[in-house]
């Protein structure tokens, strides 16, 4: 907010005023308006900050101030020195390819992650700290070795070609993968994390996957032992080479070193690969997770084949029991056959008993009846031929007209009945066609 | 995606979303606000969605549709998001698809799908659609997927509909950060520009829409903005400006082919005739002449006309005197006087036509500033300034979560007490009724506040009295100046300069101060000759006032407190 600018001139001092530390309230202001203001613009986003933390003007220019200039300090966390290991000083400079160049830039928390500016600022400042004329102005000698150090692993280091080749070999980058005794003890995760970390820094392939922990998938976990299995390195052994003499005289010399160190390096490439590969062995034979999913697998598969059992059992069981059913059904069925056999049996004996009964009965009636001769001694040719009638009647007649007969001749004594009784049962046979009109002549 | 999204993967635009017109807009990495171009190439994007045999035409092709397939056309719905259906204007939709009851709002039936089947489309879904081809528009300009806006609205849009819209945009895979009025919007995109001077001013902000007009007074202190007038009009409207051009060269139509018919009585000569009208006013905005040429408008018949720019004013002056009309009833509404505004920003389409502004110029006197195209070579494009607002405004909050937000508009913050009178300090003498009153602190100032003065001493130095005081405004109408008429005329681009000039001159015509209750009194002992005196007054919340005043450059310097009202003890 700009100032306002007042041209005209203050008001001069009236004589006898007075005031304790020259300053007078004297009125107060009026009541002021409520209203609401438009939460719009960095203003109001100003304002907001002021009152919902209860600062005024001043506080609230010093705090945002004050984190401003953390901000600032904050994004340049490089510039922490590392301290120095006296030894390290009193390094020769001839000496360079056994020295920790990350050591020399005082930049071991980063090693192989620093970034190129991480390592030129480091290399300025250690330059800036280390320089030989420095030194010189200060009394002292004019020994200018570990100068030298710091511009030769400022040269390796700012080499993307030479600095692979160094951190393939640097000591101080490496995790030991932890015993069998050690892993038990503590966190796999934790533990083996830091080993796959390390490793992955040679990997050709990015991004390298992370050990995860042990809510990770079976999927990324596989893949985790994929990529590992399948590891491809950038690593190399040339640092360790051993010095090509560079004097022309001795060819021969010269190309046997080389090819010495060639196989050296193909033999270190070999172990390597081999050490590697040993290491995944031993995290896979300790991971958790692979027991863990090789269990699940196996409980699926039992849990799969239980299931199959469970169901075949109970399909025999209920296939016996079909079966069993079956067999009583049968078995009770014959049983009854067999009873009603015996029944019919017994009521056709019965029903013939009753015919004879009967037809002794009707007979007996015709008797009664004096062989329906009227009164008197009935001849022999009547009786005879009142007997075949009746036979003849009886033979026509079914089983229960028998008994329908029977019932009717029963306690009947009187020959004209009888006789009446054996003449409708005629005209009944004849009527239901049984008899011919005139076969029974007795009767007549 | 309605879920909140983490602040950090926010990719936040604004949106104007306006009944007949929407745009986006971004900020870039310098802080400016660009409005983004639709596939079409529009950055004015019709808020209109047709459809043909399922598909779905957005934005200008839309509109196009109004004349082939008007009934599956849906247009002009942003007002009657969240609205009742007996609450709702339909008249703009007459040549679009009708609005229908639905149970809790309002509906469009239209043909949506490839199918022959009219469905019922509610206006939440409408505004749905329309907000995810924004949202894709961006997104394609971007190339990155964006998923959050601020969004503006008039300042009478009810929460229920505010609400309506919350759900459309979530649904539309857009995280609404903040509502924002349209005017004040558009007085942040102006002082959000980088040679923009932070000043205490009243601005109007006259917005001259296609349906409707508003008119907001934004009390700008500091840059925090308080409103404090509204006026919202549905009869003066740039559809009642198209509408005297239709009735004019329907008329102009008729006297050549009589026999023919009104085009105004065909429904599809009459979409014909206004979307003609339509681009004859765009074209009369930035020409003196436009062609007016439509092919088959009735029967078969061809027609071509012209119109010049002071036919059209003509034909216009009704609507343009009603609406400076608006704009001065405004200012009365919220008890000042014309002399207190000191800049008016023209919003919306139509203020790109000439006219407005020099009514709305007329209306006032030389000291405000009209932001216009016409006015001021300076002026932002009238059609983008709410839009450009909400960019600014989504840019400045997109880190912050969604809570913080919401609880930095909440009225526990926003409601503020605002000086009713100014505060300042008296020149040339001590006493009430012979001091001249010079305010450091305007009425309707948000407290807390701290403003700082320099003001002159006496030529010869020595002892001054600084003495506090409240002083009200008053408009001298006694003398009327002559004098400022012929300079009106002169000096005709003096609009886009600073403030304080402006207070001067102010006061030297017709607005003086009335020196009110005096506050306090102070002695800056032994000032030497040509030394200014640094006065600062901090105001607080309850109304204390803490003063600093000490000579520039020397050491040392007074320190005094009046007691606000809360503590009943001042001396």
């Amino acid at each position: 907010m700009a100032n306002v600018e007042i041209s005209l001139p203050l008001p001069v001092l009236p004589v006898g005023w007075a005031g304790e530390k020259d300053f007078k309230a004297v009125g107060q202001l009026n009541q002021a308006n409520d209203r609401n203001i438009e939460p719009v613009g960095p203003h109001f986003l100003a304002y907001a900050r002021r009152k919902r933390h209860k600062r005024t003007f001043s506080e609230d220019d010093r705090i945002q101030a004050q984190a401003n200039v953390k901000s600032v300090e904050e994004e340049d966390p490089d510039d922490i020195d590392e301290p120095e290991d006296p030894l390290m000083l009193q390094r020769e400079a001839k000496d360079w390819k056994s020295q920790d160049h990350y050591a020399v830039l005082g930049i071991t928390r980063y090693r192989w992650r620093a970034t190129d500016d991480q390592i030129k600022r480091a290399h300025r400042r250690k330059v800036l700290k280390h320089h030989p004329d420095k030194k010189a102005a200060a009394g002292g000698t004019e020994d200018d070795q570990f100068f030298k150090c710091i511009q030769k692993a400022h040269e390796v280091l700012s080499d993307p070609v030479r600095r692979r080749q160094f951190d393939s070999v640097d000591e101080g980058a490496e995790v030991e993968p932890p015993s069998k005794k050690e892993t038990q003890k503590g966190n796999f995760y934790k533990l083996w994390g830091k080993v796959f970390e390390a490793e992955g820094r040679f990997s050709n392939n990015h991004p390298v996957p992370k050990l995860g922990n042990d809510k990770s998938t079976k999927e990324e976990v596989e893949h985790f032992y994929n990529f590992w299995y399948n590891f491809d390195s950038w690593r190399t052994f040339e640092y360790l080479d051993e010095d090509v003499p560079d004097d022309n005289e001795n060819r021969d010399q010269k190309r046997h070193v080389e090819r010495k160190n060639q196989a050296a390096r193909r033999k270190k490439k070999t172990e390597d690969t081999a050490r590697l590969r040993h290491v995944v062995d031993d995290a896979l034979a300790l991971d958790e997770r692979i027991k863990k999913f090789r269990q699940a697998e196996h409980a699926q598969k039992n849990k799969r084949r239980l299931e199959k059992e469970a169901a075949q059992k109970r399909e025999a069981e209920e296939a016996e029991k079909r079966k069993a059913e079956e067999a009583k059904a049968a078995a009770e069925k014959e049983a009854a056959d067999k009873a009603a056999k015996a029944d019919n049996k017994k009521a056709k004996e019965a029903a013939k008993n009753a015919a004879k009964k009967n037809k002794r009965v009707v007979r007996g009636a015709a008797k009664d009846a004096n062989y329906f001769h009227g009164s008197g001694d009935a001849p022999a040719a009547q009786i005879e031929r009142a007997l075949n009638d009746v036979d003849l009647i009886i033979s026509r007649i079914e089983h229960e007209e028998l008994a329908a007969l029977t019932a009717k001749l029963n306690d009947v004594k009187d020959a004209g009945k009888i006789k009446q009784i054996f003449q409708d049962e005629t005209q009944r046979l004849v009527g239901a066609g049984k008899l011919a009109e005139g076969e029974v002549k007795s009767l007549a | 995606m309605s879920a909140p999204t983490d602040p950090a993967q926010r990719v936040a635009i604004g949106i104007s979303f306006g009944n007949s017109y929407s745009a986006i807009a971004f900020t870039t990495s310098e802080g400016k606000a660009e409005v983004i171009a639709n596939e079409d190439g529009d950055r004015q994007i019709p808020s209109a969605l047709s459809y043909v045999e399922g598909e779905e035409l957005h934005g200008g092709q839309a509109k196009g549709q109004f004349v082939r397939n008007a009934r599956n056309t849906v247009a002009y719905f942003r007002d009657f998001l969240g609205q009742d259906f007996k609450a709702i204007d339909p008249s703009p939709c007459h040549q679009s698809a009708h609005p229908i009851q639905q149970e809790d709002g309002v509906a469009f039936r239209i043909r949506d799908t490839s199918e022959d089947r009219e469905n019922t489309v509610s206006v939440v879904d409408i505004t749905t659609r329309h907000l995810k081809r924004l949202r894709t528009s961006a997104s394609d300009y971007l190339g990155k997927d964006v998923n959050a806006a601020v969004i503006t609205v008039p300042t009478n849009f009810a929460s229920a509909q505010k609400e309506a819209l919350r759900k459309a945009s979530a649904e539309a895979g857009i995280e609404v950060l903040q509502f924002i009025s349209e005017p004040t919007a558009a007085v942040l995109a102006y002082d959000a520009r980088p040679d923009a001077q932070l000043a205490d001013k009243i601005v109007v902000v006259a917005d001259l829409g296609g349906t409707r007009s508003d008119i907001a007074v934004v009390a700008s202190r500091g840059g925090i903005y308080t409103i404090l007038a509204t006026l919202h009009d549905y009869e003066v409207s740039g559809f009642k400006l198209d509408q005297v051009l239709m009735d004019h060269f329907a008329k102009e139509f008729l006297k050549k082919h009589k026999s023919v018919g009104d085009p105004r009585e065909n429904e599809r000569s009459l979409a014909k005739l206004k979307l003609e009208c339509e681009a004859v006013k765009k074209a009369l905005s930035i020409g003196s002449t436009a062609n007016f040429s439509v092919e088959s408008l009735v029967g078969g018949v061809d027609f071509t006309a012209s119109i010049n720019r002071t036919r059209y004013d003509l034909l216009g002056n009704k609507l343009f005197a009603a609406f400076a009309r608006l704009v001065t009833h405004a200012v009365e509404k919220a008890n000042l006087d014309t002399l207190d505004i000191s800049e008016i920003i023209l919003a919306g389409g139509n203020s790109h036509t000439p006219k407005v502004a020099s009514v709305v110029r007329s209306a006032f006197t030389e000291s405000t500033a009209v932001l216009a195209p016409s006015t001021s070579p300076t002026a932002i494009n009238p059609s983008e300034l709410s839009v450009r607002g909400a960019a600014i405004q989504a840019s400045l909050i997109q880190e912050f979560e969604l809570e913080d937000i919401e609880q930095s508009t909440h009225p526990m913050v926003t409601v503020t007490p605002h000086l009713s009178t100014a505060v300042g300090v008296l020149c040339i003498s001590g006493d009430d009724s012979s001091g001249v009153f010079h305010a450091i602190i305007d009425a309707e100032t948000p407290l807390p506040v701290r403003r700082t003065a320099i003001v002159a001493t006496p030529r010869e130095g020595g002892d001054v009295l600084v003495k506090l005081a409240e002083g009200s405004r008053h408009i001298k109408v006694t003398k009327p100046e002559p004098k400022s008429r012929t300079e009106a005329g002169g000096t005709a681009d003096d609009s886009d300069e600073d403030d304080s000039e402006d207070e001067e001159e102010e006061e030297l015509r017709e607005k003086t101060w009335k020196v009110g209750q005096a506050l306090s009194e102070a002695a800056i002992r032994g000032v030497k000759k040509g030394a200014k005196i640094e006065v600062q007054i901090n105001i607080g919340a309850d109304l204390s006032i803490n003063a600093v005043i000490r000579e520039l450059g020397a050491k040392g310097g007074i320190r005094g407190i009046v007691q606000g009202h809360k503590v009943n003890g001042s001396s």
